[in-house]
């Protein structure tokens, strides 16, 4: 996979501009994280990448025929499914086996059986971020992906994350900059301040 | 399954029935409970009881499940075409809001009477069905059919996962509606109708020979079958998407 080159990228919703010329280079095969506080464009900016949203003006070099996973900002699960049911629906290639290899490595191994919908909170996160990890990608889109998970819990998901994406191109979306730290950012994007700069 | 009475209240409104035909008087102006079950008791032993009831049992079914089809078919191709579902909506609104004695009267006019009640449970379910699956469709969750779409998730996995689940509740909700219909608008065709052998021609005789007990007796029989016809397919179809869920994970 190439390097995704963003050009002059522009998004306007109910005519407030939410994206404005936005510039960023995002290289391939590691990892990339984007700060911001809410409402400077960062789940916009994502949902270009997945090619949900289409741009007003602007580019996107390199997304062409490449695979895309995502943790959405939501869980986005299959409520009256059960862990591994939901895995599977994105990666129907995976073995029974790796799956529940990775809901143990997610602390997920007594959820077997059970409805998604009775999970807490922070287990509807790990099953989604799990099930992003699992499907076949060459992009991966982590909006807050750690969000909810407590403090010891995030340490060991966080590390779990970032093996499994070794390698790979991956875009995190985060408040803290602890979390890119942890991800082993090579560059970290404050897109407050990059927006800013736009305006002038 | 839910219980939506309590014995207790039905034996009371029972009473009071029992009660009102006493004060009364007069079994044909109001026959009491006991002799409606006694007629009922009478009317089981006989053969032509039961033909009767599979005669129209099959028909008003038979109806059902047509309207059901065809509502589902129609409403996933409204769903994905706009112009089917613009040529349908003048016909769907027609077909809901025209009174079915006019259908009746005029189905008696183009066919036979025997087959009557298979084409009016037909027409009165299928823009039930079709509305009800259609609003499911169009209130699908965006964001789990955006995930799918992200995913690239195998259509046939949708279907079952995502589609399936996702409609249900409206399917449910529009078939438990449709079956009280059929029923009521079935035998209402067969009262007209009078096609031989069929529940709706013993009600209509029992109205001619003013023999109320075998009038509340029919009339016993046709809210016993419509319940238990709705409990079976809703359960059955309950059952039916706890074993998709099973199945699938």
């Amino acid at each position: 996979m190439k390097d995704l080159i963003i050009r002059d990228l522009c998004k306007t919703y109910n005519g407030k501009t939410v994206l404005d010329r936005l510039n960023l280079t995002i290289p391939a095969g590691k990892t990339t994280a984007i700060l911001a506080p809410s409402g400077y464009g960062k789940t916009t900016l994502l949902r270009c990448l997945m090619g949900l949203e289409t741009a007003d003006s602007g580019t996107i070099e390199g997304l062409e025929g490449i695979r895309v996973s995502v943790v959405f900002q939501e869980d986005r699960l299959l409520e009256g499914f059960g862990a591994e049911a939901n895995i599977r629906l994105c990666s129907p290639e995976a073995s029974g086996e790796q799956v529940r290899e990775g809901l143990r490595a997610f602390s997920l191994g007594d959820a077997e059986g059970k409805p998604v919908s009775a999970f807490s909170g922070g287990m509807k996160r790990r099953v989604s971020l799990l099930r992003a990890l699992m499907a076949p990608y060459d992009l991966l889109l982590l909006d807050e992906p750690f969000h909810g998970l407590d403090e010891e819990l995030r340490e060991q998901i966080m590390e779990e994350t970032n093996r499994r994406s070794h390698g790979k191109t991956v875009v995190l979306v985060t408040h803290d900059p602890y979390e890119a730290e942890r991800m082993q950012a090579v560059q970290t994007v404050h897109l407050e301040s990059l927006v800013q700069e736009q305006r002038k | 399954m839910k219980k939506n009475f309590r014995i207790w209240a039905v034996l009371f409104w029972l009473l009071v029935w029992q009660l009102g035909s006493m004060a009364i008087g007069s079994e044909i102006l109001l026959v009491s409970p006991l002799r409606v079950i006694q007629t009922l008791a009478d009317m089981i032993r006989q053969m032509i009881f039961w033909r009767s009831v599979c005669f129209s049992f099959i028909r008003v079914f038979g109806g059902f499940l047509l309207g059901t089809a065809l509502g589902c078919l129609l409403a996933v191709l409204s769903s994905r075409f706009q112009v089917v579902r613009e040529l349908l909506s003048p016909l769907v609104l027609t077909v809901r809001t025209v009174p079915v004695a006019s259908f009746i009267i005029l189905a008696l006019i183009w066919f036979s009477s025997k087959n009557l009640s298979v084409l009016i449970s037909f027409l009165m379910v299928l823009p039930i069905l079709y509305t009800g699956v259609l609003t499911g469709i169009r209130e699908r969750d965006r964001e789990l059919l955006e995930m799918a779409r992200v995913f690239h998730v195998r259509p046939w996995r949708k279907l079952l996962m995502i589609d399936i689940p996702e409609v249900y509740p409206y399917f449910h909700s529009a078939c438990r509606t449709a079956l009280g219909l059929s029923w009521k608008s079935g035998i209402a065709a067969e009262v007209i109708g009078m096609p031989k052998g069929s529940i709706g021609e013993h009600l209509q005789q029992a109205k001619v020979y003013l023999d109320t007990p075998t009038l509340f007796a029919w009339t016993v029989v046709i809210v016993l079958i419509s319940l238990l016809c709705e409990r079976l397919v809703l359960h059955g179809m309950d059952q039916g998407m706890k074993m998709l869920r099973r199945w699938k994970g």
